[in-house]
């Protein structure tokens, strides 16, 4: 399996489902089944390889030589010394895994469950060009060819909003313009992220104009694009100095806008409640994570001395959005939106065992990215499968769900318990070991602070079980409302069962078995830690 | 990559250090390292009711009950060998590590997820109890549940909640602990919420589960100060750095916090004033649930976690000044609770508030150092507040109501319920020599002691005036808990029956269950009569802290003065209680209640402390501060949003006007001319989405165009 090393493996993984895009659109139109067999081959083969190499990846090799594995170094754009570079370090195989799963599920749910306008092929071609962005992100070691990845992905889901998405008429607030909600949140969210984008290209010119080979045996005054060398000379304080805030602050703001970090949250909840159930549990579930995946991939090692001064402003903003979005949700009436509100708590959990800077901290990140993405990503399949059958997703109505629809509610009842943090299921470890990072943080980091944003946040653990727990009660509790009767309402068919039993698994596996994730991303949280300590010092 | 450690050598090391001998404690063979089926048993199983359940015999009873039995012989059986020899015991799995230097001090520790089980006389006790009660109740259960809505559903959530204790008393680390503790609170919620057609259900459900989770925070911070500090979340290691004693170590400096915290997660679980608030509420369950949480299940969890961290409230130079904050909580917990039973119509509610009563005597009992006392009124009390609910669950089950002025003369009818009932109430009240009375002597005797000079009771950690003074409050407490329980009596069994249709003594598959409690109830006292039979104290109590030297007190000889005045408390609440309710039974509903100005509207609101929590917390947080946060969502950061789209458009449209008539007036624009520079508010006017994104993409490709071109030169 030599070739399957060399970075074959890693770029069949990403481009595969690009292949499959093409192959989906090469189908007459008509052929819907022949549609949906193409893409689910396509995103299981990706699956399957992902998990091959998984296996393939060598858990301890961390020490000899190069943190990145199966990947390969090729000359791509010579004129900007941008290279096609690729590999995976314990860091980014979880994620890598994590979306490829998604998307295979995502495929398979859709089987029977397509949005209007309907047709499938165009849903699902972007299902898989989305795919290959969100892999690609993860693999990618090169900025340039980052900032393409990264930028791939937002194509496809401004579509997937803007044309699957939902048709009811919003009126805005103060300017009192009304307009359908898909048109408003898909052009609300590609905005938002193209201004967040837009600095954070800033940001990589900057690092580009500013990286010298000659540090690490190259040409002297050469630049470079390569993550892993210019997180090398961050290591040596090549970008430390007064131009590294601003660097910070412009990769700051393109990744705050993806995870997004209150307060650059509110294209969030508009692009979740109109976007396809997919689209929301694609979003939810792999796109927010390329968010804080760059801040532990580019920021924090690039450029360790600003991290550790930006660390108690980014600390602050993450317990600020834990108790902003729980409170939040607690007003929703909506039950899609307050999913999407939910989101922005747990990633400010995230992002909070992030700004510690400690292998806990960190650990408790990547853990809390995988299970938001389970986690969030089911409860988004759930709302849409209810919302499907009752056409509406005001809670309110939804009372006796439980009675109408035992499963969905059951299944509605475990997720939200892994949601608010049950140990035992996956939420629980991000939560409680970013509040544990956060008691001790980075030796030079206000504990006075940290530990005040420890109990804060802690106080964050119990407002979001009070608002899972009130929206179990008012949508699955109490006797349905007599509006419902006579009405369709089949339980979980077996599509969802398919597309869902694994998340439900995972959900369980990595609760029970932390080791799932940690076993992969320890060693290389440990590497990225080092090196921040490293050079400042401590 | 697992490997298995046993440890049991661990905590002795500690002993041996302090010069005591360890050859008293034996490893317990197979017994103990194969003790790790008591908590994984139950959780497996009730994962498979809940898939295979409804197919199985007895639609999920049977292997539920299976399984307790299993966990009671398993108890039982380590019990009688602690008893003769006691039994140290430590098993771990390694789950993960994570981390090398970012805990606390200890650059190059570790933080370790374990797995494991601990065999020791303390949790072996809660196993016996788990086992023994939890067996019991589910065998009456059988009965009680009979053609329930979700029968199966019900077995599944019961064996979960047995199973989560056991993961939590088995537990020889925080982390597990803290797991088997949030277990317990969700099996405690689907419990108490089983009948969710009712709202009221469910909101006592999210009610318990609310107030234990603000609880909760406590325990989590406590334990993340505790492990953080030691570098370490075993208790042994934890035991061990207390062993070497305080000083400037990190754990000393934040001991006080740290056991703040961790008191504050007991007294959730533990329904402690004022977050007793729940537990009153959780009779929405069926009252098989009542009987099991209140014995044996969820509200022992704080007084356990209390003595599995012991040394620690009681070493000088740690947590020891929270000493006097835990009796004052318990004092008023055992007080003010027990007045609130005197008012309460519905026969569980009167339970309800007993058990909390008696809950402040345990928690009272732990910071005044008398732990053996504290933890042999948790086990004695298990076996009447079960019997007790589930008597009264017979009761229910025959009258179809809750309440007490529905009932009345029902010993004619129902005599083994009538019978066991009087024999748990007067255990409860501590009439000699019933179980309640010799625990709760004890518990009396310890207060007594550390109101004694010889305790070194300073003042910082309280004081020997403080420790008198609950001593008082304890007595009279006794005196409460046998007047309340004689008025339920009576309500319950004497007088006329005032309910409908003709009740019936309950099947034998729950009065056998009865019966069995009842025995306990009467004997278990014998386990432990100071100077006499020291069995509990030998097996589960003082001489696990050997090592940390005379650091527990239990009474070595009965102070017969002190239990006589103790009898003589219950002995007068019976008394007095005859003499309101006992006469002129048939008129006994007009004197149900006390109508004493101020006091008795006072205990009627439940001293106000459920109206102060809905009115001015939760209702303010869900309401108009959640309303706040989303209205400034809406209306003032979205404004920004929407404003700067709509700013680019004005922007755009000015441009764009310049351009075509300022620059090029000659050209017109015509209507289908999109413009360029594109404003959010004016796409969202023509809705040409694809349009739109093409130009979008396009505009991103120039701006990357751009940034590329001016990289190249």
């Amino acid at each position: 399996m030599g070739w399957f090393e060399s970075g074959w493996g890693l770029s069949l993984v990403v481009f595969l489902p690009m292949v499959g895009a093409f192959a989906v659109l090469a189908i007459p139109k008509a052929k819907e089944e022949a549609q949906k067999q193409t893409a689910f081959l396509f995103a299981l083969a990706s699956f399957l390889l992902s998990v091959v190499v998984a296996f393939q990846f060598d858990y301890g090799a961390l020490g000899d030589g190069s943190r990145y594995q199966l990947g390969t170094d090729l000359q791509w754009i010579s004129a900007i010394s941008s290279r096609y570079h690729i590999g995976i370090d314990g860091i980014s195989l979880p994620l890598l895994v994590l979306s490829t799963f998604v998307t295979l599920l995502s495929v398979i749910y859709t089987w029977n469950h397509f949005p209007d306008p309907h047709n499938p092929k165009a849903f699902l071609a972007l299902i898989l060009v989305l795919a290959t962005g969100m892999a690609g992100t993860f693999v990618a070691l090169d900025l340039i060819l980052f900032f393409v990845f990264f930028e791939v992905v937002l194509l496809p889901m401004y579509f997937m909003i803007g044309i699957w998405g939902d048709r009811n008429e919003v009126t805005l607030p103060v300017l009192r313009r009304t307009t359908e909600m898909r048109l408003y949140a898909a052009i609300k969210f590609f905005l938002f992220t193209l201004f967040g984008s837009a600095f954070m290209l800033l940001g990589f010119l900057a690092l580009f104009f500013r990286s010298d080979m000659g540090l690490v045996g190259g040409t002297p005054g050469a630049h470079t694009f390569d993550i892993e060398l210019l997180t090398e000379m961050g290591g040596m304080g090549v970008f430390a100095g007064g131009a590294a805030f601003w660097i910070f602050a412009a990769l700051f703001l393109g990744f705050a806008v993806k995870v997004p970090m209150f307060p650059f949250h509110t294209w969030l909840p508009d692009a979740h409640t109109a976007a396809p159930t997919v689209g929301s549990v694609l979003l939810a579930a792999i796109l927010l994570k390329l968010g804080t995946y760059a801040f532990v991939r580019i920021s924090l090692p690039i450029l360790p001395e600003e991290a550790e001064s930006w660390a108690p402003a980014i600390a602050i903003l993450a317990v600020i959005g834990i108790i902003y979005a729980s409170l939040a949700c607690l007003a929703q009436t909506d039950m899609k939106r307050l999913i999407a509100f939910s989101s922005v708590g747990h990633m400010g959990f995230v992002m909070l065992g992030i700004a510690t800077l400690t292998d806990i901290g960190i650990n408790a990140a990547i853990i809390g990215m995988v299970a938001h993405g389970v986690i969030t990503g089911m409860l988004f399949f759930l709302a849409g499968s209810m919302s499907h059958r009752y056409h509406t997703r005001e809670m309110a109505r939804l009372g006796g769900n439980q009675k109408l629809m035992p499963i969905m509610g059951g299944i509605l009842g475990f997720t939200a318990m892994a949601s608010l943090g049950l140990p035992g299921l996956a939420g629980f470890w991000g939560e409680f070991m970013a509040l544990l990072a956060s008691f001790n943080p980075l030796e030079g980091l206000s504990l006075s602070l940290f530990r005040t944003l420890m109990i804060l946040g802690a106080v964050g653990t119990v407002l979001t079980a009070g608002y899972m727990l009130w929206m179990l009660q008012k949508v699955n509790f109490g006797e349905p409302s007599a509006e419902w009767e006579g009405h369709d309402l089949h339980d979980v068919d077996r599509w969802e069962m398919a597309a869902w039993a694994p998340m439900l698994v995972a959900i369980l596996g990595i609760g029970v078995f932390p080791r799932i994730v940690f076993g992969a991303t320890n060693e290389a949280v440990i590497d990225v830690v080092d090196g921040i300590r490293a050079a400042i010092g401590v | 990559m697992t490997h298995l450690l046993a440890s049991a050598d661990r905590l002795l090391l500690a002993a041996e250090e302090a010069g005591h001998g360890a050859e008293e404690f034996a490893d317990g063979g197979i017994l103990a390292s194969g003790a790790w089926l008591i908590p994984v048993v139950p959780m497996v199983v009730a994962f498979l009711i809940v898939f295979f359940g409804k197919r199985s015999p007895y639609k999920g009873w049977a292997m539920a009950t299976g399984t307790m039995a299993f966990v009671a012989l398993y108890g039982v059986v380590l019990f009688i060998s602690n008893l003769n020899q006691g039994i140290t015991y430590e098993g771990a799995v390694h789950l993960a590590d994570i981390g090398t230097q970012s805990l606390g001090e200890h650059v190059g520790d570790i933080f370790a997820i374990e797995w494991g089980w601990m065999v020791d006389g303390l949790s072996i006790m809660m196993y016996f109890v788990v086992g023994v009660v939890g067996l019991l109740v589910f065998i009456y259960a059988k009965g009680y549940m009979e053609g329930d809505v979700r029968h199966t559903w019900f077995f599944a959530s019961f064996t979960l909640f047995a199973g989560g204790m056991l993961v939590l008393v088995s537990a020889p680390n925080l982390i597990q602990l803290i797991v088997g503790w949030e277990l317990v609170g969700v099996a405690s919620y689907l419990l108490i919420g089983h009948y969710w057609e009712e709202h009221e259900n469910s909101s006592a459900a999210i009610k318990a589960f609310l107030v234990n989770k603000v609880a909760d925070t406590g325990l989590f911070i406590g334990a993340i100060i505790v492990g953080t500090s030691v570098g370490s979340f075993r208790f042994t290691d934890i035991m061990e750095a207390i062993a070497a004693g305080g000083g400037d170590t990190p754990l000393a400096r934040f001991a006080f916090w740290a056991g703040l915290a961790i008191f504050i997660g007991a007294m959730g679980k533990s329904a402690q004033f004022p977050l007793h608030v729940w537990l009153p509420d959780a009779m929405a369950g069926p009252t098989p649930v009542s009987a099991l949480m209140h014995a044996a299940t969820m509200v022992t969890a704080g007084v356990y976690l209390i003595g599995r961290m012991f040394p620690f409230y009681m070493v000088e130079g740690f947590a020891d000044e929270v000493r006097g904050i835990i009796i004052v909580i318990g004092a008023l917990t055992l007080f003010l609770t027990g007045l609130l039973a005197l008012v309460q119509d519905d026969i569980k509610r009167v339970l309800a508030y007993s058990t909390l009563s008696q809950l402040g005597y345990m928690v009272t009992a732990m910071g005044a150092g008398a732990y053996t006392a504290g933890l042999f009124h948790l086990f004695t009390h298990a076996f009447f507040k079960a019997l007790l609910f589930l008597g009264a669950g017979a009761v229910i089950h025959a009258v179809h109501s809750n309440n007490m002025s529905d009932m009345g003369g029902l010993r004619k009818y129902m005599p083994y319920t009538f019978w066991t009932f009087v024999i748990g109430s007067w255990a409860l009240a501590g009439i000699p020599v019933l179980a309640g009375f010799w625990s709760k002597d004890e518990i009396l005797a310890g207060v007594q002691f550390a109101g004694s000079s010889e305790s070194g009771f300073s003042i910082a950690q309280g004081g020997a005036g403080l420790a008198n003074l609950v001593l008082v409050v304890a007595i009279a407490g006794a005196f409460v808990t046998a007047f309340y329980m004689t008025r339920a009596v009576w309500l319950t069994f004497f007088g006329t029956y005032k309910g409908h249709g003709t009740p019936h003594e309950a099947p034998r598959v729950m009065t056998y269950p009865l019966v069995g409690l009842a025995a306990g109830s009467a004997l278990a006292g014998f386990l432990n009569v100071p100077g006499v039979t020291e069995f509990f104290t030998e097996g589960v109590g003082a001489r696990f802290f050997e090592g940390f030297g005379g650091l527990e007190h239990h009474v070595t000889s009965i102070d017969w003065a002190l239990a006589g005045l103790g009898s003589a408390a219950a002995i007068a609440g019976v008394a007095v209680g005859y003499t309101i309710w006992g006469p002129d039974r048939e008129t006994q509903q007009a004197r149900d209640t006390f109508s004493i100005p101020v006091l008795y509207p006072l205990l009627r609101h439940k001293y106000y402390i459920d109206d102060f929590y809905m009115d001015g917390v939760v209702r303010p947080v869900r309401g108009p501060l959640a309303r706040a946060v989303n209205w400034f969502n809406d209306h003032v950061i979205d404004l920004v949003v929407n404003g700067a789209g709509w700013l680019a458009a004005v922007v755009a449209r000015a441009v764009y006007f310049f351009d075509q008539r300022g620059i090029d007036g000659a050209i017109h624009a015509s209507a289908s001319v999109t413009g360029g520079g594109g404003g959010l508010l004016r796409l969202l006017q023509t809705g040409k989405v694809q349009q739109y994104a093409i130009l979008l993409f396009a505009g991103t490709v120039i701006l990357v165009a751009g940034f590329v071109s001016f990289a190249i030169f």
